[in-house]
């Protein structure tokens, strides 16, 4: 009988994985199972182009639809179907119908969620963004003159602020205890950011975090008998700021409630080792949003990197890792992929490479961050090492020059050998 | 023989090709891709981690 290896997720990890699976030789069956109804697509659309222009429900899929590969033609896909739990020991998976699986090797790319403003107030009107349909069911209240509230001023936050100005709407953007993506960037390109924010028209109110959505009347009240939507936010300090329209943006919880109850460390993500093989489970890598892995570069920890990139990146480790273990043969060198992201608003592209954020200093490499729309780059260091660097309306061979003075850095060298 | 081709339309001029298979897609000082059309085929593996990493999908590959 063939042996079967499950992916759990069908998101761009979730396809890369079992891409990767096929082309380090693995020809047994593959069986994706994925919660949502489409097959897996592209999300960083979703609070850019897309959220401004989705056109019919049927183009907007198709405009984020990712290609798959030649060697993805015989995957089992299993979609809109959720897994509910997973026996490691047993090595089963229980689906939401209560249909089990049994599997040789299991994949775990079931990624993230967005968090919730944990405030009290009406739960109709407010809005984020995760999936296809978000975007489309934001997009229809995104009418021109309507006040919009961003509650957090991370990437999704600051890209869907500047979508909705670019729709005509009035937008506040409640910052939350950081400044605009000062967690990614540092804060004096964030500062800048903010500065480029308001010049556009977003209103920033910085330092305030929400303590409560105000209830206004919905016309007509809603299917399951409320008469109640948010009407607005109120801030830490009292001020009432009304609202047609709420949008959520203050970071996301991972997907890994299937996996309790195997012991496994789970406290953000699931923790992985080098390769990508989860700690404490056999034959179980984790790729994407979800995987928390030694971060070899800064030498400060496991962690999770939610960026596009990290999909591919990790499903070529884990991938192997996964094949070799199956196989008995010997599990391939732990690789240190290079994050990289990039964020478009307003049309300006911030573009970083590296890992920014445990920087103990930061240096302007050229521009002007207080106007990052006309070009600006910066160096992260941590201990006199550069370890990430960021650009800003740069053209893209301004951006390779930096990514390889990133490389050349290196891994330091405790670190390579404190890899788990 | 193997055919590149990038749609121009999509192309947002990322260089994230650029990285993934240099010996292939470069950018150039004005930051505007430039690239090989035709690539043998031990490149083609580099082609295809480039076609991954496109955030706009935009190479396709004829063979
Ligand atoms: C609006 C938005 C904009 C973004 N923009 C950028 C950008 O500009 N640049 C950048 O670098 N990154 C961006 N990102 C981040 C990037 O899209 C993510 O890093 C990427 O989607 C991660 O892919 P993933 O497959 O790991 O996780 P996900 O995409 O979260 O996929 C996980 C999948 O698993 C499914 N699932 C969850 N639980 C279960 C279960 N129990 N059973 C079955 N299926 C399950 C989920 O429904 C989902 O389909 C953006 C993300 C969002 C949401
Ligand atoms: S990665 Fe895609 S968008 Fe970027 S330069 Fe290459 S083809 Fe163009």
């Amino acid at each position: 009988m063939a042996r079967r290896i499950i992916v759990a997720g069908a998101s761009m990890g979730g396809l890369r994985a079992a891409e990767q699976l096929r082309a380090a030789g693995w020809d047994e069956e593959i069986v994706v199972v994925g919660d949502e109804a489409h097959p897996p697509y592209n999300r960083p659309p979703l609070s850019k182009e897309l959220l401004a222009a989705p056109g019919s429900a049927e183009e907007a899929l198709a405009s984020v639809l990712l290609r798959q590969r030649r060697s993805a033609a015989d995957i089992q896909w299993r979609l809109g179907t959720a897994v509910a739990a997973a026996d490691l020991a047993a090595r089963t998976v229980t689906l939401a119908g209560g249909e089990e699986l049994a599997y040789d090797g299991l994949v775990v790319a079931t990624g993230l969620r967005p968090a919730r403003v944990p405030v009290p107030g009406p739960r109709h009107g407010r809005h984020v963004i995760r999936r296809l349909e978000d975007a489309l069911g934001l997009h229809r209240e995104l009418a021109p003159g309507a006040r919009v509230v961003v509650v957090g001023s991370g990437f999704i936050g600051c890209e869907a602020a500047a979508t909705a100005v670019s729709l005509g709407c009035r937008v506040t953007l409640v910052e939350g205890s950081g400044g605009p993506m000062e967690r990614p960037l540092g804060k004096r390109l964030s500062d800048g950011v903010r500065s480029f924010l308001r010049r556009r028209g977003v209103k920033c109110v910085p330092q305030q975090r929400v303590v409560e959505f105000l209830a206004g009347d919905a016309a007509g009240g809603y299917d399951d008998g409320t008469h109640l939507r948010c009407a607005g936010v109120r801030l830490a300090d009292g001020t009432e700021v009304p609202a047609d329209v709420v949008i959520e943006a203050v970071g996301s919880h991972p997907n890994t409630e299937w996996l309790r109850g195997n012991g496994l460390d789970l406290s953000d993500g699931v923790l992985c080792d080098g390769s990508l093989r989860v700690v404490g489970a056999g034959h179980v890598v984790a790729v994407g949003d979800i995987a928390r892995y030694p971060d070899r570069r800064t030498g400060t920890g496991a962690r999770r990197v939610e960026h596009w990139a990290t999909p591919a990146d990790t499903a070529k480790i884990a991938a192997p890792a996964l094949v070799a273990g199956l196989n008995g043969t010997g599990a391939p060198e732990p690789a240190a992929p290079l994050p990289s992201f990039w964020t478009d608003i307003f049309a300006v592209r911030i573009q970083g490479v590296g890992s920014p954020a445990p920087a103990d200093r930061i240096d302007v490499l050229e521009g002007d961050p207080d106007r990052p729309e006309d070009g600006a780059a910066l160096g992260y260091y941590r201990a006199g090492r550069l370890i990430g660097a960021v650009t800003s309306a740069l053209p893209a061979d301004k951006q390779l020059h930096y990514r390889r003075l990133v490389t050349d850095a290196g891994i330091p060298a405790d670190s390579r050998l404190a890899a788990v | 023989m193997n055919t590149i081709d990038v749609d121009r339309s999509l192309c947002d001029n990322h260089g994230q090709c650029a990285i993934a298979a240099p010996a292939v897609f470069r950018m150039n000082a004005e930051g505007i891709l430039e690239y090989e059309a035709t690539v043998e085929d031990a490149l083609l593996d580099e082609v295809e981690e480039a076609i991954d990493v496109c955030p706009v999908q935009a190479i396709f590959l004829k063979n």
